[in-house]
């Protein structure tokens, strides 16, 4: 009877044993894991490893009077060339270029036979539409009138260039020999109007961590925000003196006709919200010296430093949105210190009168005569001038980098909307490259972190947005190589807005950490008591099972 | 050697104490931001998150006013502070999520630490500390392993360029021993093992006004203007035993750059830098007036008036209310059935007929 019971007891014993091994762990196990929603890890890490391509489609079109009749007849259709360039052990790069070559149309030869450089562009560009992201250069002959004395390259408004045909061409025999002293002046023309590597390099930098550089490619890389998805523009007249100065600004007529008009031409790079503002009685917060040499008040551009931060404070900005923010203010000094000029480091007045900080903004001092008997004056200042100032700041802020030409190169005015479409085609190979690096980068790490910490759940939304993100990085990449810069500047946009949104989405904060001994500290007391007797029984049982056989024995004997 | 002037400051000051006599973390924390601005440091830039409000709280015999200096020569209060956190909003959670970047989208730009791939932050915290963790409210704390994860993940994201962390807590050197992240310098109050003291108690307030490492500190930064060339070896001597009582720590291997050639305006202050315009473009087409497109307000013809503001009639005139009949509540019913219970149990049930 007993050892029917113990028998009954160890079956019991072991039957909880099974439950608690077979049941519970598999259970306690599934309800304490984290919910981790699948990533695409492979292809993240196939992007870890970026080969970008940058594909240049340019035309080159030879007028009447450039190639000789039997050149004419010889010349290829068209013409590929390649540089492969390793910036680091993951990224690599290569620039194909894509030369068409062709002869000049009975109406383009009219277009080029034009006086000036500027209006044979003009006439060019009824002519015909390149997409973006192409290149056309017109070759003229040595003898031709329409570039100037001294200039070889004629830069124009849209996506032309006109190049008079050096000396070699007379010279050279061979069209290879024609061909090729052409290709040093295209690439120039290529560096200018496209893209160059530095540019290429320097857009890279969120991937590639920039080595000592000289001090010039640091402040020009510093000068320009970011690439963002949209940037706000705040313009602020700034008035201390009230009580002498009436002022009137017609802000909203000098912004629509001056400032939109380059804006919606870069609506493919970003989205601006600019919003304006009248500050009384604000003061600049650094005292302007008198100089008797020019009976005026001087700021030199040593105090200008400290000019931005007690004004900054007042400024407010739009707090709903985490966009970069550019200010440009216009300050009318006060009637005891009018009028003021801003001189540079050598003493000499401004002509501008305006100076701007790097990724901040720009401010021009503009001077009243204040001179009538009835306080206040009015005045009504002319936004023309000013926008004229703000126009080239905003240039320098967004990144149209005006960087001297080389020399011969001759640089048309940039027409009506303050932008011509080579410097904003200059504008987007940059971006879409600094987009599509700063994604990636920004994939990579999530995927590396999301890996390291174990602890951190990864939601669905999570999920999709990286599997989005992934895939326009990958359609980015691809219209990159072939050369669809407008399609590759918005995917790369969509790219970055994904990554970012995936990256510092606020559910990534959750369980970072648990301390061994607070896990210990919090299991023991639920398994313990549930353990202690199993075990003990199981051991009870096991010691029985090595007696026995001993023990049968012994009975036996 | 980069230029360092070209690289925004940004910073975060956080003090996690409450409670009147922690008045000392929260001068500590407002002298730090004190001298910051002083040298250059916009509000813009900087995330300041104070656990309690000392300079309006009952117990101030001086109200809006942190004193720093006793004999209350030093205000660090100030007219133009600009508190970012206040009060039960300093928790482990929104600290990290600063520091992170993963706030939810409608967290205003003031409340976000906007920095990039070009800022040299500066964190300052301060509080009641222990071995490996930092109290938070009282409630709740941060381990040194968060914290590193935290930097990590800043790292990773190339949310700084150098960050410099001070931390004015007992046993603070724990709190840096775990870092991995490259770019960080760290100095603390006092080693493992060590308390930091406090510095002086003013009689008139009641309190230990400054802790002792923060005091010789802001010392020590009193003396730094915008373009001075002091470097961070100087800063590592700030508070020697003698004065500190603690040993002051600090970590400086996952630092790139060799701490003699740091300048402490590096992290502490910034000029910005200008350039003067030198090209205009001459805008030649006329400005276009925009047309009023603004649609005619039409004249309201309903006579508006004003609501009652004070019922009177309802508040005088009230009879009383007529109550619905409710059963009695399950408490009272409960505990009268224990009662009977108890009672019929001890003494049986031929009691009953003595109830009814």
């Amino acid at each position: 009877m007993v050892w029917a019971e113990r028998h009954r007891g160890r079956l019991a014993a072991l039957a909880i044993a099974a439950v608690v091994i077979a049941v519970g762990v598999p259970l306690w196990w599934k309800t304490t894991e984290t919910y981790r929603a699948w990533l695409p890890v492979a292809q993240i890490n196939e992007l870890a490893q970026l080969q970008l391509q940058l594909s240049v489609e340019v035309e080159v079109v030879f007028s009447k009077g450039t190639l000789t009749a039997e050149h004419q007849k010889k010349i290829p259709p068209s013409n590929t060339r390649q540089e492969e360039h390793v910036v680091d052990e993951t990224t690599r790069l290569r620039y194909r270029y894509e030369t068409r070559y062709r002869t000049a149309t009975i109406m383009e030869e009219d277009a080029l036979n034009q006086s000036t450089a500027a209006e044979a562009d003009i006439s060019l560009h009824m002519l015909s539409e390149s997409p973006s992201g192409s290149v056309v250069i017109y070759v003229v002959p040595e003898s031709s009138t329409v570039l100037p004395e001294g200039v070889s390259v004629y830069v124009g408004q849209r996506r032309t260039a006109l190049l008079r045909a050096g000396g070699q061409m007379r010279v050279a025999v061979a069209l290879k020999e024609v061909l090729a002293s052409l290709e040093t002046w295209i690439k120039q023309v290529l560096q200018v109007m496209s893209f160059s590597h530095g540019d290429i390099t320097a857009a890279l930098s969120d991937r590639v961590r920039p080595g000592d550089r000289s001090r010039e490619g640091l402040a020009d890389s510093m000068r320009a925000f970011k690439s963002s998805p949209g940037y706000e523009i705040t313009f602020s007249l700034l008035n201390p003196d009230p009580t002498s100065h009436l002022l009137h600004w017609d802000v909203e007529a000098a912004i629509s006709s001056y400032i939109q008009p380059l804006l919606s031409k870069m609506a493919p790079v970003a989205n601006f919200s600019i919003d304006s503002q009248i500050l009384y009685y604000a003061v600049l917060g650094v005292n302007p010296r008198y100089d008797p040499t020019l009976n005026a008040y001087t700021l030199n551009a040593d105090s200008l430093s400290h000019v931005i931060n007690p004004v900054e404070a007042r400024l407010g900005s739009s707090a709903a949105s985490s966009n970069p923010v550019l200010n440009f203010l216009l300050y009318v000094p006060d009637s005891r210190h009018s009028p003021l000029h801003i001189t540079d480091h050598r003493r000499h007045t401004v002509p501008s009168n305006a100076f701007s900080s790097p990724r901040w903004g720009g401010i021009m001092v503009y001077n009243v005569n204040a001179s009538g008997t009835e306080l206040p004056v009015d005045v009504h200042i002319d936004m023309r001038r000013v926008m004229g100032v703000f126009l080239p700041q905003l240039r320098l802020m967004l990144g149209v980098q005006s960087a001297a030409p080389p020399p011969g190169f001759l640089i048309g005015p940039c027409g009506n909307a303050g932008l011509a479409d080579w410097e904003l085609d200059r504008l987007m190979w940059t971006r879409s490259v600094e987009n599509v690096a700063t994604a990636t980068t920004t994939i990579t790490s999530l995927a590396q972190l999301l890996d390291q910490i174990g602890n951190i759940v990864i939601n669905d939304n999570i999920a999709e947005q990286v599997s989005s993100a992934v895939a326009s990085l990958q359609l980015a990449v691809g219209q990159l190589e072939v050369g669809n810069l407008g399609l590759a500047m918005q995917y790369s946009k969509e790219a970055i807005l994904q990554s970012e949104r995936a990256f510092f989405d606020p559910s990534l904060l959750h369980l970072l950490y648990f301390p061994d001994d607070q896990k210990f500290a919090i299991y023991i007391p639920l398994f313990l008591p549930m353990c202690v007797p199993i075990l003990l029984s199981l051991l009870k049982m096991a010691s029985e099972v090595r007696q026995r056989p001993g023990q049968g024995q012994a009975k036996k004997d | 050697k980069r230029n360092q002037c070209y690289f925004k400051r940004s910073l975060n000051v956080v003090c996690t104490s409450r409670f009147w006599f922690n008045y000392r973390h929260v001068a500590n924390t407002l002298s730090v931001y004190r001298s910051v601005k002083r040298l250059g440091i916009p509000d813009s830039h900087i995330v300041l998150m104070l656990a309690d409000d000392m300079a309006c709280n009952h117990r101030n015999p001086k109200p809006a006013t942190v004193f720093s200096h006793k004999n209350m020569e030093l205000n660090v209060y100030g007219d133009d502070v600009e508190v970012d956190y206040r009060g039960y909003e300093v928790t482990v959670e929104n600290f990290l999520r600063v520091l992170t970047g993963r706030l939810p989208p409608s967290t205003p730009r003031s409340k976000r630490l906007l920095s990039d791939d070009r800022s040299n932050i500066l964190i300052y915290l301060t509080g009641h500390g222990g071995n490996g963790f930092l109290k938070f409210q009282d409630s709740e704390e941060i381990s040194n392993v968060e914290l590193a994860d935290a930097f990590e993940q800043m790292w990773t994201k190339r949310r700084y360029n150098e960050l410099l962390f001070i931390i004015d807590t007992c046993q603070g050197a724990s709190m840096y021993e775990r870092f991995y992240s490259p770019n960080i310098m760290a100095l603390a109050s006092s080693q493992v093992g060590e308390d930091s003291l406090s510095h002086q108690p003013d009689l008139a307030i009641g309190v230990h006004l400054m802790d002792r490492y923060t005091f010789y500190l802001l010392e020590f930064l009193e003396d730094i203007h915008p373009s001075s060339t002091t470097n961070m070896k100087d800063l590592f001597k700030v508070c020697p035993k003698s004065q500190c009582v603690s040993t002051p720590g600090h970590r400086t291997d996952l630092f790139l750059r060799d701490p003699g050639s740091v300048l402490i305006t590096d992290f502490f202050g910034s000029v910005r830098k200008v350039e003067i315009t030198t090209d205009t473009i001459n805008l030649t087409a006329p400005m276009v007036h925009l047309e009023d497109t603004r649609p005619v307000r039409e004249l309201r013809t309903e006579i508006q008036t004003y609501m009652d503001q004070l019922p009177v009639a309802e508040i005088i005139h009230q009879k009383p209310k007529q109550k619905d009949w409710h059963p009695p509540d399950g408490f009272i019913l409960g505990l009268w059935t224990l009662i009977l219970l108890v009672f019929f149990k001890t003494y049986g049930i031929k009691h009953l007929k003595h109830i009814f």
